[in-house]
């Protein structure tokens, strides 16, 4: 397998610019003989389509919602990251680089990272441009606020509605390009498989989800989008539509994928409360801010918050990670949360969570400054939970949000299909094993706005594209196979529920593969994975038919992708035998409970090779080399 | 608190309409659930309903949703007559069953409107907004063009203001309040947002008359002032954006603004 990364050479300041200058590039008149298809309208999508047909190029847009600003982009709260150093305490492109790498505990790209680093800063201005309602300070300037894993203020934000701001303004710059006709908006497609026609991505095959009709659509090259798999785990902080079909297709048509393992949860979500649970609600990083996290000191402690004095309070972040606090990474504060509650100091009825407390910063700045910064999140916490956090404080447990792993792309966020770029959360570049709070949003519009433009034009311009139509027998076949998977599933006629398999799934995931993992665990849980499966194909029952619209037909396909992918990531977590990031291997760690890295063998990134049905995926390797930045041991102390 | 109600339970009535597909007849159908928990949300109980219809081998409730943290604007859901339920400033999602009583009966229905046609049960096609968005909700500036983002002071309180009027979620309960059908509060929300802030000077008239025309030729109502769309606007959008609206609306024609022949494929 070819995994040339593609790195450019040349000082790393200077990699992006050498490279843009090195692609080539498609002359305005000739792009609009170009068809692109981009599926997914978060943030990657929108601002990729977007940027793509300011170009000139012809563009369709997939989304499975009615509207495309319906993306789960749309629920990010905290900010987003750049680079600008506007408040003067010494940021840089170069530290936010830093940052980032050191935040991904030493597993990712130095270069990609770098690039990232420097789109930063040009992504605040655009948004800007777009009519982005940033928070502003009195004198009309931009504001700003910190986030996890950094000691400078670069993140800005949009009240806690920043991906929704940003998101709208990418879709604001889309729906423009719709109106011009640059854009064909496909609305209500859930894409089923991905068509290659010699070696290279071509087209896909997607369902329209209100009639059932399975549709092809021929280009010149995919750009996929479609977000994370955060929702193998059944309860995530991710959107219940969220889902990993399109990139697990993919990855059966020959796309590999890079770590799967890697994933991030968060430290501050509101907690389980009862076994009909749906989702999981974030409360954002941001609060961490100004929150502090404390449980009691004494395990059989059980009067109320309030009536906790000081002395018998255990501000475990703090304690533990002076300089960073309350700040520290998630992947950091999640496991140290995880440890208070093994510990039996837990709070609330389960004992599954630790406080979230604002009565310091509200005796400090007054209840009205923190409404200013964190209103609507207090508010979603009074709804969700019935207290008022202005008074109690928040309950809060680590939950999944987010995954590192994903498609493997090279530098020009290109995958192991010539013609197939990922970008967003759906590829595994730039967060390494943990991704910093208010990255994921930058990374989206990076990709989207800033490098896809370039890297595709090269693409186009460099490689010879056949004239092709659906009518051509790879179409064909790409349609029966998704035919007869759908057939396969309304024919199952079992009793159980997509929904109830799922769960199933989710708790195995996260039982055995979730905030720890360790040989035996998941030993255990790549013993249950091919049971479930079993059960699933014997089990699953879907009412209605196939050709209208049918919610419980898309699950049930989500699903049987989740458990394949499950199975990956067990294994993945399984072959990595040292602790990373969001990966903690139980039996990897150092004797204060920090992950520990196993750098001569595991400083690479896991790229696995789909081997055909029912045949166990191939793992290969990318090196990972550090020039820039000397491999250390992650503190935050 | 939260996760201290799992012993209490609820039992709630539920009327909801069901519609085959677009050309059918809809109708009210009685469903009971015995053991509703009150810190279920409005949507959660629809899953228990739906996990014990596809027990029973019947079709479920179909229904929009996603991110259920009130942002996605997805959920759409007319209970007891209310878009979005009782509660102010709440989407569907966000309701929670502690909102109700012990035996109540709840009546649920899609949003309607002219311009939203029911799809099947709960689900409508709201993508008449989107039309209106594309014909002229953006500052038309390509990527690469932007000057430093600090170039450009905005006032706090403007920026404040914008930022009101951008929390619109797009989900529609405006228009399903509205007697007429009128989406007067949404499109209003989103020509207010680029009339406070500079970016939205250049293109202020063509952009607020592009959004009034293709609104009418969605066949939304018109709006007689009665207010109930931001009653109902779970993100609490201020109706003083009609108003906004409207004068933005009469200044783009002082300054000549032609309605052009946009023709629909």
């Amino acid at each position: 397998m070819n995994l040339d990364s593609k790195i450019p050479s040349g000082p790393i300041s200077e990699k992006w610019t050498k490279h843009q200058f090195d692609s080539k590039l498609v002359n305005p008149a000739n792009r609009r003989k170009f068809n692109l298809i981009v599926v997914g309208s978060g943030l990657a999508g929108a601002s990729a389509s977007a940027a793509l047909a300011e170009l000139g190029y012809n563009v369709k847009t997939m989304c499975i919602h009615d509207s495309p600003r319906r993306a789960h982009s749309i629920a990010a709260q905290g900010g987003i990251n750049a680079a600008k150093n506007y408040q003067n305490d010494g940021d840089s492109i170069y530290r936010l680089f830093y940052d980032t790498i050191k935040g991904g505990d030493f597993r990712s790209r130095e270069a990609n990272v770098y690039r990232l680093a420097q789109n930063s800063v040009k992504i605040i201005d655009h948004c800007v441009a777009l009519g982005v309602p940033f928070a502003r300070e009195y004198g009309g300037l931009l504001a700003n606020r910190s986030f996890g894993g950094a000691q400078v203020s670069r993140t800005f934000y949009a009240r806690g509605q920043t991906g929704q701001q940003l998101l709208l303004g990418a879709y604001s710059a889309m729906m423009r390009q719709v109106d011009s006709k640059k854009i064909e908006l496909l609305n209500f497609r859930e894409m089923l498989d991905l068509v290659l026609i010699d070696g290279k991505a071509r087209g896909v095959i997607c369902r329209n989800v209100l009639t059932g009709e399975i549709e092809s659509h021929a280009a010149d090259a995919v750009v996929l989008a479609t977000g994370g798999y955060g929702n193998v785990f059944y309860l995530s902080t991710n959107a219940k539509w969220s889902n990993a079909t399109a990139i697990w297709r993919a990855h059966r048509r020959g796309a590999a994928f890079g770590n799967p393992c890697f994933t991030q949860i968060h430290p501050t979500c509101i907690p389980v409360s009862g076994d009909y649970q749906s989702k999981l609600t974030l409360m954002s990083e941001s609060l961490r801010n100004d929150g502090r996290v404390w449980v009691p000191k004494d395990a059989n402690d059980t009067r109320t918050p309030d009536q906790i004095p000081e002395e018998d309070r255990d501000y475990y972040l703090e304690r533990i990670y002076p300089s960073f606090g309350n700040l520290a990474p998630r992947d950091i504060a999640s496991r140290q949360a995880k440890f208070v509650c093994d510990e039996g100091r837990g709070v609330g009825s389960t004992k599954l969570a630790v406080y979230l407390d604002f009565a310091a910063a509200i005796k400090r700045d007054g209840q009205d400054v923190i409404a200013g910064k964190y209103g609507n999140l207090f508010q979603m916490y009074e709804k969700i939970t019935g207290d008022d956090p202005y008074k109690v404080p928040m309950r809060i447990f680590p939950a999944v949000h987010y995954t590192m792993g994903g498609l493997w792309v090279d530098y020009n966020l290109q995958s192991t299909i010539p013609g197939l770029h990922v970008l967003g959360e759906a590829n595994f570049s730039d967060h390494g094993a943990n991704r910093l709070g208010a990255s994921a949003l930058m990374q989206g519009l990076a990709d989207g706005y800033f490098v896809i433009p370039s890297t595709l034009a090269h693409y186009l311009g460099s490689t010879k594209l056949d004239k092709i139509d659906t009518n051509h027998e790879a179409f064909k076949e790409a349609q029966a196979n998704v035919q007869s998977g759908i057939s396969r599933l309304m024919n199952i006629k079992g009793n159980k529920t997509a929904d109830e398999l799922h769960r199933k799934l989710g708790k195995l995931m996260w039982d055995n593969c979730g905030m720890e993992r360790s040989e035996q665990s998941l030993k255990k849980l790549l013993e249950e994975i091919p049971k479930l499966r079993d059960e699933f194909w014997n089990d699953l029952r879907i009412p209605g038919e196939a050709a209208s619209l049918n919610q419980e037909l898309e699950r049930a396909g989500r699903v049987a992708d989740f458990i394949d992918l499950g199975e990956l990531m067990a294994r993945d977590a399984m072959e990595r035998r040292e602790s990373c990031g969001g990966h903690f291997r139980t039996e990897f760690q150092t004797p204060d409970n920090e992950a520990q890295r196993d750098d001569e063998n595991f400083c690479h990134v896991a790229v696995w090779e789909h081997q055909g049905e029912g045949k166990a995926a191939k793992r290969h390797i990318e090196s990972l080399n550090f020039e820039n930045i000397k491999l250390a041991t992650r503190s935050y102390k | 608190m939260a996760g201290n109600n799992n012993s209490r339970t609820m039992r709630i009535h539920l009327k909801v309409w069901r519609q085959k597909d677009k050309s059918s007849e809809g109708r009210l159908v009685d469903y009971t659930l015995d053991t509703v928990s009150p810190d279920m949300s409005f949507l959660e109980m629809i899953d228990v309903l739906n996990g014990q219809l596809v027990g029973r081998g019947e079709e479920p409730i179909a229904f929009a949703h996603d991110c259920r943290e009130g942002i996605c604007g997805s959920c759409a859901m007319v209970i007891d007559g209310e878009p979005h339920g009782p509660q102010t400033g709440t989407t569907t999602c966000q309701l929670h069953m502690r909102t109700f009583n012990d035996g109540d009966t709840i009546v649920v229905e899609p949003f309607r409107a002219k311009a939203f046609p029911v799809i099947k049960d709960l689900v409508t096609d709201r993508s008449a907004l989107d039309r209106i968005q594309a014909a002229g909700g953006y500052v038309s500036v390509s990527t690469g063009n932007a000057p430093d983002g600090n170039a450009i002071p905005i006032a706090k309180d403007l920026a404040d203001a914008a930022m009101d009027a951008a929390a619109c979620i797009q989900c529609g309960a405006c228009v399903a309040a509205c007697r007429n059908g009128s989406a007067m509060l949404f499109v209003s929300a989103k020509v207010s947002q680029f009339a406070l802030l500079p970016q939205g000077q250049a293109e202020r008239e063509r952009r607020v008359s592009r959004m009034v025309w293709q609104m009418d030729e969605e066949d939304f109502g018109s709006c007689t002032n009665m207010g109930s769309c931001a009653a109902a606007c779970p993100k609490e959008i201020k109706v003083d954006n009609i108003a906004r609206m409207n004068r933005e609306f009469g200044r783009a024609m002082l300054f000549g603004q032609q309605r052009e022949q946009r023709s629909e494929d």
